[in-house]
């Protein structure tokens, strides 16, 4: 469904130049849940602005469905495939539009027909009533506004599905209920995931493979049963799963 | 039993607002010992509330109240602002969730660490620089020369917190509240930032407030923990049996979150009960039984 080869993605000029994503290759199976991880500045985010067009300065090869992706162009063929949810959903809803204008516009830039109607199968789908429909984003928990933002990333019907840090702004008790949900939405529409995040145990819990990723590289693409176990191969894999059990008092 | 550090009796937070007055700590007390002291609970339970309160950061229309908000027998409670400005960052001091927002950016590391020791510590400039240099090289900066000189813009995260930790611990203060000091930070990082927080606590006998969501951590790293719903505090356990909770808040949370060990299909949700917002504690007094410290 979705295939990463050589890609390159950096920032500035010469001699300024920063790499933030070197030779990148890794492939997401139609209906697979695929996880980025690292710490901050390895660049897991940066390939997924770069599948999604935000950023123009990349080489290499994104392909998507089987089509090859322009540099800095993104035809609407391609936004029907593929949606991106975004980590800060404090920041990501227009603060002035209401639900039903977000999801509205949204709706009909994707050419949809009988939008009422999709409006309300939309909020039913991410678990928000119609009493949700004409509130503002003020109006709204974290969690509600993340289903909103949810909400709106379907309503082009698409195939796949970008998430970077989709609950990491979030309570663990509203992370478990947004989680689910997206668990849910996989199952019922065949969704494709490609997710990321700094939270191992997320990872664990919604993924089938994994990239770990140090410093702009891919070190070790794994199985989540392998990142389970602890038995990673690279070293730095190993580091990464042992900070991450928790803090032990050093002795 | 040792007189505690800070001692906390019936603190309530209240704001007025359009729809009434709202409360965001509901008379809660507890003690503090020469202890890490855990205080978990969601975003809006007030915890960071709480923390604000001890340290008369509460700005007006807000108000706070006590039947008793002591320092080691002495009144803080509602302080005029003059008296206050002694004991925060000398007796009391803070570190926030993110460098980036509480470093000065347009002053040098060393100015920002200097004005505030000279500020509780009158002492002369070379001395403070001198005290400066210190504070940094026991938050394991490896070149504090230069760091000294540098801006907060040029060093990264993690050592924005340690420069920050450095600088409130300068004047040497008996209590840390620490609201979320490694949250915006990578799990690698967090390890030296804690273990830093760790030794302070050891080896000068300080109390530590460490405010935090992540309840994993708070069960490794602390001594005892609070766990505050709703402005209230809920449970009060040792850090150490945080996983044997009894409150259905408490193994909510717990249960909520996403293990590596225990892999399931669907997380469990916390249902939450109205009754948890004025239910009695469930030990009573547990809340200012001293553990002992350390």
């Amino acid at each position: 469904m979705l295939t990463i080869r050589d890609l390159d993605v950096w920032f500035g000029h010469v001699p300024d130049r920063v790499d933030a994503v070197r030779q990148a290759t890794f492939t997401v199976q139609q209906g697979e849940s695929f996880g980025l991880v690292g710490e901050s500045g390895s660049g897991k985010s940066t390939i997924l602005r770069a599948i999604a067009g935000l950023i123009p300065t990349w080489s290499g090869r994104i392909e998507v469905d089987g089509r090859v992706l322009d540099r800095d162009r993104r035809d609407r063929a391609f936004f029907k495939t593929v949606q991106m949810v975004f980590q800060d959903p404090y920041a990501s809803l227009h603060p002035r539009h209401s639900v039903d204008a977000v999801l509205a516009e949204t709706l009909r830039l994707q050419g949809m027909d009988r939008i009422d109607q999709r409006i309300v199968r939309l909020l039913d789908d991410v678990g928000l009533g119609q009493g949700f429909r004409f509130r503002y984003p003020h109006q709204l928990s974290g969690g509600q506004r993340q289903r909103v933002a949810i909400a709106r990333a379907l309503a082009a019907e698409p195939r796949v599905l970008l998430l970077d840090e989709p609950t990491s702004a979030l309570d663990v008790s509203v992370q478990a209920e947004i989680l689910n949900l997206l668990a849910d939405l996989r199952a019922e529409h065949g969704l494709t995931y490609l997710m990321v995040s700094h939270d191992l145990a997320v990872v664990g819990h919604m993924c089938d493979r994994l990239a770990v990723m140090q410093q702009g590289r891919i070190v070790e693409v794994m199985e989540v049963g392998d990142l389970r176990r602890g038995a990673g191969r690279a070293d730095y894999t190993r580091h990464l799963i042992d900070a991450s059990g928790g803090y032990r008092r050093e002795a | 039993m040792t007189e505690p550090l800070l001692s906390v009796r019936d603190l309530s937070v209240t704001f007025p607002t359009r729809q009434g007055s709202f409360q965001a700590v509901r008379g809660i007390s507890f003690d503090l010992g020469r202890e890490r002291l855990g205080v978990v609970g969601e975003s809006g339970s007030g915890k960071s509330m709480t923390g604000r309160a001890i340290l008369g950061l509460v700005r007006p229309p807000g108000q706070v109240q006590a039947s008793a908000l002591t320092l080691q027998g002495q009144s803080i409670l509602n302080l005029p602002d003059r008296q206050m400005r002694k004991i925060r960052g000398g007796r009391i001091s803070m570190v926030m969730q993110d460098p980036k927002f509480s470093l000065n950016p347009v002053m040098t590391v060393g100015q920002q660490i200097i004005e505030a020791y000279r500020l509780h510590a009158s002492a002369p400039r070379d001395q403070a620089r001198q005290k400066a240099l210190e504070m940094l090289e026991a938050v394991q900066i490896r070149d504090p020369e230069r760091v000294m000189n540098a801006y907060p813009h040029e060093v990264s995260g993690g050592m924005g917190q340690r420069i920050m930790i450095a600088m409130m611990l300068a004047p040497d203060p008996q209590i840390l509240i620490a609201d979320e000091p490694t949250s915006a930070l990578d799990v690698s990082v967090r390890t030296e930032v804690l273990n830093i927080m760790d030794r302070l606590v050891r080896d000068r006998g300080m109390g530590l407030i460490f405010i935090s969501h992540d309840l994993n951590l708070v069960a490794q790293f602390c001594d005892r923990v609070l766990i505050m719903y709703a402005g209230r505090i809920v449970e009060t356990l040792p850090a150490r049996d945080l996983h044997q909770a009894r409150h259905p808040y408490t193994r909510g949370l717990l249960d909520s979150l996403p293990r590596l060990d225990a892999p399931v299909d669907r997380l469990p949700v916390l249902q939450r009960q109205d009754s948890w917002r004025d239910a009695d504690l469930l030990a009573p007094h547990a809340d200012t039984d001293l553990p002992g410290g350390l």
